[in-house]
């Protein structure tokens, strides 16, 4: 893993977790869609906040893409719960909250599960490895 | 009743993005390193490689049929519900389908991390 592979993961959690944050709170505005209604979700894509979390999941799906280019699946999808943390810690310093103790509990979970994760082979070799150089990364 | 709705669009949500997942892993397994092949042939050929892939818009398909649902579980219910439950999930169904569908080595440490992420996701919500 070069620290440019870093950077990509590390935009990939940032974009998820904003994108995530836009999305429901554009569909809190939309309010609730009921089931004899679906195509309310339709026209709930066009309104601003949904479409600032579309963009912003774009720019992810696009960091998501390469990742998964490079590194396992198993290994790209638990890396992006960091997005979950990084959400949270927001969340209290913007909304002015004070963190439970299940909460530190929570964040510590998977922080401590991410970086177990990423002291790991973020590429199953055993494959046929498309680059060697990749591979070697991705082993080390 | 309303409970029942959003767990049906919850398991929804779960099924088809750990499918559009293994697809989307798939197609870019079969491509290579897109940062290598972006250096050497540009931005258009990595557009182009992707963009000519079945899987690749199978899996489009399959975030797709995840994104409305988790539109609509989000209109439901709270996103301290659904989102941590949706991915809590994920965690657990995309090791096992990257085991068996991409015969990725989910080791001993794959697993773990999988859980603990799982958990403190789910703790998260509370």
């Amino acid at each position: 893993m070069t620290f440019r592979k870093y950077l990509v993961l590390a935009a990939m959690i940032l974009f998820n977790a904003l994108g995530d944050v836009s999305l429901s709170y554009g569909m809190k505005q939309v309010g609730a869609i009921h089931a004899g209604r679906l195509t309310d979700a339709v026209a709930a894509v066009f309104t601003p906040w949904v479409v600032l979390g579309i963009l912003l999941l774009l720019c992810f799906f696009a960091c998501y893409l390469s990742a998964l280019s490079w590194a396992d699946l198993s290994y790209v999808i638990p890396a992006t719960a960091l997005g979950y943390v990084v959400i949270a810690l927001l969340s209290q310093w913007l909304l002015d909250e004070t963190v439970t103790l299940t909460r530190w509990a929570g964040i510590a979970l998977v922080g401590g599960g991410v970086l177990f994760l990423a002291r790991g082979p973020a590429l199953t070799t055993t494959e046929k490895p498309v680059d060697p150089v990749a591979a070697a990364e991705g082993g080390s | 009743m309303k409970s029942l709705y959003t767990w049906g669009a919850i398991a929804l949500l779960v099924a088809a993005s750990t499918a559009g997942d293994v697809l989307l892993s798939l197609a870019m397994k079969r491509i290579g390193d897109l940062g290598e092949l972006r250096r050497r042939h540009g931005l258009g050929a990595v557009l182009q490689r992707i963009l000519a892939l079945s899987s690749f818009w199978m899996g489009i398909a399959c975030m797709t049929v995840a994104f409305f649902s988790l539109l609509v579980a989000l209109s439901w219910a709270d996103v301290s519900l659904v989102a941590p439950a949706a991915t809590s999930l994920t965690f657990l169904t995309t090791a096992l389908a990257a085991k068996f569908f991409l015969n990725e080595n989910v080791d001993r440490r794959r697993w773990l991390s999988a859980v603990l992420v799982g958990v403190g996701v789910a703790l998260l919500a509370f």
